[in-house]
């Protein structure tokens, strides 16, 4: 449920290289790898972005950025409309409260050796403010809890839980500062199917519950349709397609959206023999050296001459709705998944 | 005079009405320190020349033990076959010698593994890889086995084939090295190919692409295909006929059409109505409730019953049998007709 207001982020021009080197003892910088190259948008209080792309686009690398983990080459990350570029002390702290995270794998992002309890609750120790020692037992017991497990198992370990209910300590320990965004990197790709659609309903619960804005990574489409509100296609280091959820999946504009979507095998066998499917041909390239232009054009069936000159900009085409980066956007049904 | 597979086995058409291959009530135990792992408890499928049948099933429900078990590559100890067979043209493989089972492995039933980089060996490149096939099994010169290595690296459409086949493992990508790990297992022109989770590690452009590959090399060689997965898409995109397992059995088996269409087993319709569908959104997506079962201490009666929205008093005491619904239908519920008849969300 997007709603208008003032956006709780807002993202622009974000820029993040790695630097490319070479030799062991006398490294020497040869290049850079472009993993986000120019990525703006706005959230607002409890939306949900979906972000999608091939393996490599970037998108860990842009949580990372958001979550302050990494720092940008350059662009901003407005939390509540401030830059958490130019926050200090006490400011920064408060800015990192309130943008929390959830990750892909259950099994290794849980420290073996700590309980349930003290991992859940170990955002308290650094911001103490939020929950005082002796309330700290309580805070994670309810928090069991609102992500449906039992708060009696507050002192067991994590091996002691499956995938799924791992997943739910994730999540509890993301609630932990009562942040207003939640940045989640594929969280439901480790987990089986059964499982997936149980934390789904459990992140959606708590977005209505808290009114959580969300930033949602996952290769699965069908998914991501469900959770999101917007959706962010990326390649490459870019977005090159962001809209409403049913803009960009009953009306996308890019060819590679068209290109992705046709790809995802629907879970019907009807009519499968007449599918139309686009399939593309080889890896994206490395995002090291990105094709010159549209980066895409190296895999395009539409490229033309200006592609190769000419970047196509982010912006609402002519006969679209929404943002496409294609000097030849138009909008193309699609028979696809969900 | 060396013996070859042909010597072993019937080198065209089975025995009679005998499938392609055939698996038999096959059981597979682990006897572990923490007790007797029960991963597979009577496994029965087939698979005709050019057919593919879809194993689905979440994970650790016995599809890949399964699949060791037919390629002959589980340990034992820990496992044991204690019941079952696996009958290739009509010649129970767990019958043969390891000797003769070497014939049969890789040469006339190939298997392509879930994760292509750790099942190629990176200290070798992969041409010398490709072409070790030709080397040990044809006996070809190292020259010979070489340049069919790159005419396989083209079949399988990597490009640049003739340069590419002087590089390691790591230096191709994810999709690539699963290319590579199909050449491997097509270079004998096999039989029966089984393939587990090919493409779950892979984006869905790539998925795309190698799914498109195995179907193009089944239609060119008529192979029976074996592909073991948990994806529903992949399934419906290009199965003939489907075996859901859980917790080491088959609960259901059917033509791909009708089990999409209506299922017979609460735990097939539960996976089909958890998919997200677009009328659902902004509404709770279906969930089977509870956890996978612990394979150590299995529910009695039906396995699934901690979890049925269906379950009745007899359910938790009496495991039901794979009843059949029709010649090419069974369900291991005891109320498959209720649920053939219920509603779909
Ligand atoms: N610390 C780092 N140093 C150098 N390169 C990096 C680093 N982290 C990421 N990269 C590179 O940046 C690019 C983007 O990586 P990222 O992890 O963001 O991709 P992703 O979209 O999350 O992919 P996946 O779907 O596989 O998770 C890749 O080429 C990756 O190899
Ligand atoms: N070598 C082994 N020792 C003990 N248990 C094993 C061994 N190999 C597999 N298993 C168990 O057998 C069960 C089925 O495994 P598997 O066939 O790999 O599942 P999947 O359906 O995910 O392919 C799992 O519970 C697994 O842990
Ligand atoms: S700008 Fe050109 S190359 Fe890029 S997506 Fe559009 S048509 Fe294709
Ligand atoms: S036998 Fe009973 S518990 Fe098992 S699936 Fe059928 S109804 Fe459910
Ligand atoms: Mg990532
Ligand atoms: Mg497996």
């Amino acid at each position: 449920m997007a709603n208008g207001g003032e956006p709780v982020l807002e993202v622009r021009d974000l820029v993040k290289h790695f630097p490319l080197n070479q030799g062991i003892v006398f490294k020497k910088q040869i290049g850079s790898i472009k993993a986000v190259d120019g990525v703006s948008f706005d959230l607002h209080r409890g939306e949900t972005l979906g972000i999608v792309g091939e393996s490599g686009c970037g998108k860990s690398t842009l949580a990372k950025v958001l979550m302050a983990l990494e720092r940008p080459t350059s662009g901003s990350v407005k939390i509540g409309g401030r830059d958490i570029g130019q926050a200090r002390g006490g400011e920064l702290k408060r800015m990192r409260r309130n943008i929390q995270m959830v990750m892909q794998d259950p099994y290794t992002s849980l420290n073996p050796r700590m309980t349930v309890g003290d991992i859940i609750g170990e955002p308290y120790e650094i911001h103490t403010e939020v929950a005082p020692k002796g309330d700290r037992r309580k805070k994670v017991q309810e928090l069991l809890e609102v992500v449906g497990l039992n708060p009696d198992h507050i002192n067991r370990y994590p091996h002691q839980f499956s995938g799924g209910q791992r997943q739910r300590i994730g999540i509890a320990r993301g609630l932990a500062l009562q942040p207003e965004i939640i940045v989640c990197d594929e969280p439901v790709s480790a987990l089986d199917v059964s499982i997936q659609a149980q934390v789904i309903n459990l992140l959606e619960r708590l977005q209505n519950e808290f009114g959580l804005a969300y930033i949602f990574i996952a290769h699965d489409l069908s998914v991501v349709r469900h959770i999101s509100d917007r959706v962010g296609v990326m390649y490459l280091g870019k977005f090159v397609e962001l809209g409403k959820d049913a803009e960009i999946y009953d009306r996308p504009a890019h060819p590679y959206t068209q290109a992705l979507l046709s790809a995802v095998p629907v879970p019907d066998p009807e009519g499968r023999e007449r599918r139309e499917r686009i399939i593309l041909q080889g890896d994206p390239p490395s995002p090291a050296n990105p094709p010159s232009g549209c980066r895409f054009r190296t895999r395009c069936w539409k490229a033309q001459e200006i592609c190769a000159q000419e970047e196509p900009l982010l912006q609402i085409r002519p006969g679209t709705g929404h943002l496409s980066a294609c000097h030849f956007a138009e909008t193309h049904d699609v028979v696809h998944a969900g | 005079m060396k013996k070859t597979s042909a010597d072993v086995l019937p080198a065209v058409g089975g025995q009679g009405n005998e499938p392609l291959l055939a698996v038999d009530n096959l059981h597979v135990e682990f006897h572990t320190r923490a007790g007797v792992v029960r991963a597979v408890n009577g496994v029965s499928y087939t698979v005709a020349p050019g057919e593919t049948l879809a194993v689905l099933g979440e994970s650790g429900s016995g599809k890949s033990v399964t699949a060791q078990a037919i390629m002959g590559i589980l340990d034992m100890p820990p496992a044991v076959i204690p019941k079952g067979e696996i009958r290739f043209k009509g010649t129970d493989l767990l019958k043969l010698s390891e000797h003769d089972r070497t014939h049969v492995r890789g040469q006339r039933i190939a298997m392509i593994f879930q994760d292509a980089l750790s099942a190629l060996n990176p200290v070798f490149t992969v041409g010398w890889q490709i072409s070790e096939m030709f080397r040990v099994h044809r006996g070809m010169s190292k020259s010979e086995a070489m340049k069919k290595a790159v005419e396989l690296m083209d079949r399988v459409r990597i490009p640049a084939a003739k340069q590419r086949v002087h590089d390691y493992p790591h230096q191709f990508s994810g999709g690539m090295r699963q290319r590579i790990m199909i050449a491997m297992s097509i270079a004998l022109d096999p039989e029966v190919l089984i393939a587990d989770e090919p493409t779950t590690a892979l984006d869905v452009t790539v998925q795309a692409q190698i799914m498109e590959l195995l179907a193009e090399l089944q239609r060119e060689s008529q192979m029976g295909l074996i592909l073991i997965t948990h994806d529903l898409g992949v399934v419906a995109d290009v199965a003939d006929k489907i075996a859901v397992m859980y917790a080491g059995r088959i609960v259901e088996n059917a033509p791909v059409y009708d089990i999409y269409k209506a299922p017979a087993h609460p735990y097939t319709k539960g996976l089909l109505d958890s998919i997200p569908r677009v009328d659902q959104k902004g509404h709770e997506l279906y969930a089977i409730k509870g956890l996978p079962p612990n394979l150590l201490d299995l529910p009695t009666g039906c396995a699934f019953h901690p979890r049925c929205p269906l379950r009745q008093e007899n359910c938790v005491t009496d495991a039901p049998p794979l009843y059949e619904i029709s010649g090419t239908r069974g369900s291991a519920c005891h109320y498959w007709r209720e649920v053939l008849d219920g509603e779909r969300r």
